[in-house]
């Protein structure tokens, strides 16, 4: 079977019992008439990596203000010579992403804009990176200080006696727009160094291809890797704490992960309760997700997670496995085997502009690795949290009927609610938010259940000849061949394809996790199957023999964790977990990018 | 070589060789026997280029299969045989130099003559009792060996055309041996080597002998690696081609090897194709090469493990290091060597396509930082390949 396109978003058929799921989304991101001829002629990819299910109305605010954030700094910020911004839009509850290229005849003109302004960057790049962990950190504490508590029955005295002049009701609003601001904010500082950092990578990527064509991608992502890396510290913190759990004489405890929290009165256990806090802080703000859904869960809010990741280390420490990362050995490996690529190229002008562009590129790595932690991991958690405890107080003042009745609805819903309770606070008079919002809810509920069950298609419209824009590829390991694959023209071969991420042969039984609370389901020895494996899945990688997802690329946060943990890996496969099932005896060559299924 | 020989003008005027009989054992000579993982370069003249080469490869850590040389001084020590030297300078007086067949019957008695001398019964000893190491090692009684020539010239650097080189495979057994190296001892008196020696005027007893005796690989698997891409010279990457036995079906083009590629650095395997190799050449136990087929299901899977690729590549990357120009390396895995140690290489040369080839630097595109990424972005990658 093989077509020349994916079906038009306008001609997509539509999941049944879903009419008014527009109502879910913003106008501005939903397909429509008023764009239909723009819309209908481009080409749209879902992006199952970040937004692997249908999303809820309040879920989705984070897809715009992502995608818009990434694109205002390509277009606008440093003038990405080839690329303006991503265009994105909700169809049926799922996220699709198509990248704006530049007029091929406008290229030559932002040349000089993109020199200045990247080249600024890349000269002060410590300096301004430092700069950024000081406004991520305190974006997060101005976040965590966000007062959202209910509004009282009578101001306190010293608001009279300071002469303030003004009430709870507007503080509750005005937190709510700072909240608001603080995310857009963190999202904008999200893309400030993600995407030059990438084109350095590309850059130096592209110089050790051309110098040697058949370089594996990992050998040039080996050179480059970071030591210590802080999307790695979570990880390396539970490690700690089964080594104290040990010392402590308390690792029988977490045999059973949710009682470990009860037990800890003992001496032991309190000393070991607080090096767990001082680690959990900010650690284990770390989500099991990818950090862009409300039921993503978080190491902190649910330290059963936590826990059972340090009783699988007590049990790995005490058969005698050595579970420390060995730094030592992996900074001299780093060392050798850039050495000896080095020793390979063609002379010594090469070997100067290789020392350059590798000294560039490990200069801006640390950020394309760490910004992960830091906002989709730390700042969502905080993020998440924020607008749980407003939920709360929804429901707890009668607004609404449950505490998560809060994702359901729109951002700027949320300004309408707000008004509504503070005005009836003020006259003390009845709301009407608990009877206006209910049955819509109920209904929104239902509509995002059955969009949940929906498959979305891979792709919709005409793809391009090539795909060019450099994002698209190295983020979402979307190139020419991959959508190819995607359109059926290569399935004779048998079997699935996609990025060799880690390298590996390996040949085992298949475990499908769709979410991450299926994680715990994996046994010793499968293979995991998943539409994409979140940074927070580490602890279970010693476990598996492989891994396969559908979606992302060679620096996708699967692959980066998968070729720390030396678990070979294919990613961007497209139908890993449509064609696989749990139970196959499935192979994985992660040196070609090849699943075979063995046996069904 | 040896100050106690008296040069003779034996080529001109083909007096006696009593000369050798004037030559002393001396405590410093009863050692004939060099394991050519002992080597060092000062011993180079006692063993000739082709065992030097062996032993230089072992000091460079590429392992070639075990062995040691016979040393010239054992050859030497042949000529100690009053009763031969009068013989072969009698058979040297007949030679005409325009007669070529009657050379070459003259050639072959002084052939039998030396063949036919006693062996010294030191240089015996000490042969015997090395195989019988070589034996032990190899945990196989009357391991098959090969017996090479390694001729030497004190100021001649062709020495190798100035001695025919013998070589005998699939040697098994101390009987068998002795004889071998008795034969590559009598090559250098073949009627064209007589010939060379008398156009070029070189002396007869300027030119020596040693032997090699090396063990035969049995291999599992044998084939070549090229220290480079040879389908674009990238000098990152090991090729190898691999076949079940012997190399020789590749070589005779009866068998499409399997062909992969090696990263150099991580060792990654980056391609592998895998043919039907439906014919091997193997060591029968009648000590003789056969032709046979491969069982059907051994004919598509790979011929070599990955820790087996591994190997070579590094193997390969080494002797590129130690040339210092990339090779194309013969190797093989041993079935009778420990795994972990049972790639051997068997010959080392330069690579001779892409190393003629001037090397183009990348950076003449790249030179601006800045340039550069405007380029790695205006046109990615996968654009620009053609």
């Amino acid at each position: 079977m093989s077509h020349d396109r994916f079906p038009s978003p306008f001609d997509v058929e539509a999941p049944e019992g879903i009419e008014g799921w527009e109502e879910l989304y913003p106008y501005s991101v939903t397909f429509g008439e008023q764009r239909r001829e723009y819309e209908g002629n481009r080409f749209w990819f879902w992006d199952s990596m970040h937004w692997g299910t249908a999303m809820t109305p309040f879920d989705s605010t984070f897809f715009e203000l992502a995608i818009a954030s990434l694109s205002q700094m390509n277009s606008r910020h440093y003038r990405i010579p080839p690329a303006d911004g991503i265009d994105f839009r909700v169809l049926y509850g799922y996220a699709y992403l198509s990248p704006v290229g530049v007029d091929p005849e406008k290229i030559e003109a932002r040349v000089p804009q993109f020199v200045e302004r990247a080249g600024f960057y890349f000269q002060n790049w410590d300096r301004l990176y430092d700069e950024w962990l000081g406004k991520v950190r305190s974006c997060i504490e101005d976040l965590e200080g966000l007062d959202f508590s209910a509004l009282p029955e009578m101001e306190d005295l010293s608001v009279i006696t300071d002469g303030v002049g003004l009430g709870s009701g507007y503080r509750l609003q005005e937190e709510y727009r700072r909240f608001k601001d603080l995310i857009l904010r963190v999202w904008n500082y999200h893309f400030e160094f993600l995407n030059l950092g990438y084109a350095a990578y590309l850059d130096f990527f592209g110089f050790c291809k051309e110098a040697f064509p058949t370089i594996p991608d990992l050998g040039i992502a080996k050179m480059v890797a970071g030591v210590e890396v802080d999307l790695f510290r979570p990880n390396e913190e539970l490690k700690l704490l089964a080594h104290k759990a040990i010392e402590l004489g308390i690792a029988d405890l977490f045999a059973t992960p949710s009682t470990v929290a009860a037990n800890l009165d003992s001496p032991a256990g309190q000393e070991w309760q607080a090096a767990y806090d001082t680690a959990a802080d900010p650690w284990f703000n770390f989500t099991s997700g990818n950090g862009f859904y409300h039921f993503d869960k978080t190491w902190r809010d649910h330290p059963e997670i936590p826990y059972a990741f340090i009783h699988d280390y007590i049990t790995k420490i005490q058969e005698g496995a050595d579970i420390s990362r060995p730094i030592e050995a992996i900074r001299a490996e780093r060392d050798r085997v850039v050495s000896e690529y080095r020793d390979l190229l063609a002379s010594d002008e090469d070997r100067a502009a290789f020392d350059g562009k590798l000294g560039l590129a490990r200069t801006v790595f640390p950020y394309v690795e760490n910004h992960n932690f830091y906002i989709e991991h730390w700042t969502m958690s905080v993020v998440w949290r924020k607008v749980k405890e407003l939920g709360a107080v929804f429901a707890k003042e009668g607004l609404m009927s449950a505490d998560d009745d809060i994702m359901f609805l729109r951002r700027d819903e949320i300004d309408e609610v707000l008004w509504d309770y503070y005005s009836n606070w003020a006259v003390n008079s009845p709301t009407a938010s608990a009877d206006y919002w209910a049955p819509k809810i109920a209904r929104r509920r239902e509509i995002h259940r059955r969009l949940s069950e929906w498959s979305p298609p891979k792709a919709l419209g005409e793809p391009p000849e090539v795909v060019t824009e450099p994002f698209t590829i190295m983020l979402w390991g979307i190139t020419s061949d991959s959508v190819k694959t995607w359109l059926g023209s290569e399935e004779d071969e048998g079997g699935l394809s996609g990025m060799s991420a880690s390298p590996g042969v390996v040949e085992g039984r298949a475990r499908l996790v769709f979410s991450p609370d299926d994680v715990g389901d994996l046994e010793d020895g499968e293979i995991l199957v998943a539409p994409i494996t979140a940074p927070s899945w580490a602890p279970v990688f010693p476990k598996i023999q492989a891994c396969v997802t559908d979606i992302g690329g060679m620096m996708s946060h699967a692959a980066i964790v998968c070729r720390e943990y030396g678990v070979p890996a294919v990613t961007g496969t497209g139908f890993g977990t449509s064609d696989i099932k749990t139970g196959m005896l499935i192979r994985v060559d992660g040196s070609s990018g090849k699943v075979t299924i063995v046996e069904e | 070589m040896c100050e106690a020989c008296p040069i003779l003008d034996w080529a001109e005027a083909l007096p006696t060789v009593a000369s050798f009989t004037s030559r002393k054992v001396t405590d410093t000579m009863n050692d004939f026997i060099i394991w050519f993982d002992r080597y060092d370069h000062e011993q180079k003249p006692l063993v000739g280029g082709k065992n030097s080469s062996l032993g230089e490869m072992m000091m460079a850590e590429l392992p070639v299969p075990p062995g040691f040389a016979i040393t010239i001084d054992a050859y030497q020590l042949l000529w100690f045989d009053r009763a031969l030297v009068d013989e072969v300078n009698g058979l040297l007086r007949n030679i005409d130099h325009d007669n070529a067949v009657a050379n070459r019957v003259t050639a072959d008695r002084i052939r039998a003559a030396i063949e036919a001398a006693p062996m010294p019964e030191i240089v015996a000893e000490e042969v015997t009792t090395a195989y019988d190491e070589l034996c032990e090692h190899c945990d196989t009684a009357d391991v098959p060996v090969a017996v090479r020539s390694s001729a030497t010239a004190e100021d001649q650097p062709d020495a190798s055309f100035a001695g025919q080189q013998d070589t005998y495979l699939w040697v098994r057994g101390t009987d068998d041996l002795l004889t071998s190296v008795q034969r590559c001892w009598s090559s250098l008196f073949t009627d064209r080597a007589i010939a060379y020696r008398h156009q070029m005027g070189y002396l007869h007893q300027g030119i020596s002998m040693s032997v090699g005796v090396q063990k035969m690989v049995d291999p599992k698997a044998s084939g070549v690696a090229f220290t480079l891409n040879p389908t674009n010279g990238d000098r990152s990457q090991v090729a190898i081609d691999a076949s079940w036995g012997l190399g020789e079906a590749v070589v005779s083009g009866e068998v499409t090897p399997d062909n992969f590629l090696v990263d150099k650095v991580i060792h990654e395997i980056v391609l592998r194709e895998i043919s039907d190799k439906h014919i091997e050449y193997r060591l029968g136990d009648d000590g003789v090469v056969h032709k046979g087929d491969v069982e059907p299901e051994r004919r598509k899977i790979a011929c070599v493990t990955d820790d087996e690729l591994k190997a070579i590549a590094v193997l390969a990357r080494r002797a590129e290091k130690h040339y210092g120009t990339p090779q194309d390396v013969e190797w093989a895995i041993d079935r009778h060597l420990r795994s972990g140690s049972n790639v051997v290489m068997l010959q080392s040369r330069p690579e001779t396509v892409w190393s003629q080839k001037k090397r183009d630097s990348v950076v003449s595109r790249h030179s601006d930082p800045m340039a550069s990424i405007v380029s790695t972005l205006v046109a990615p990658l996968h654009t620009r390949e053609t």
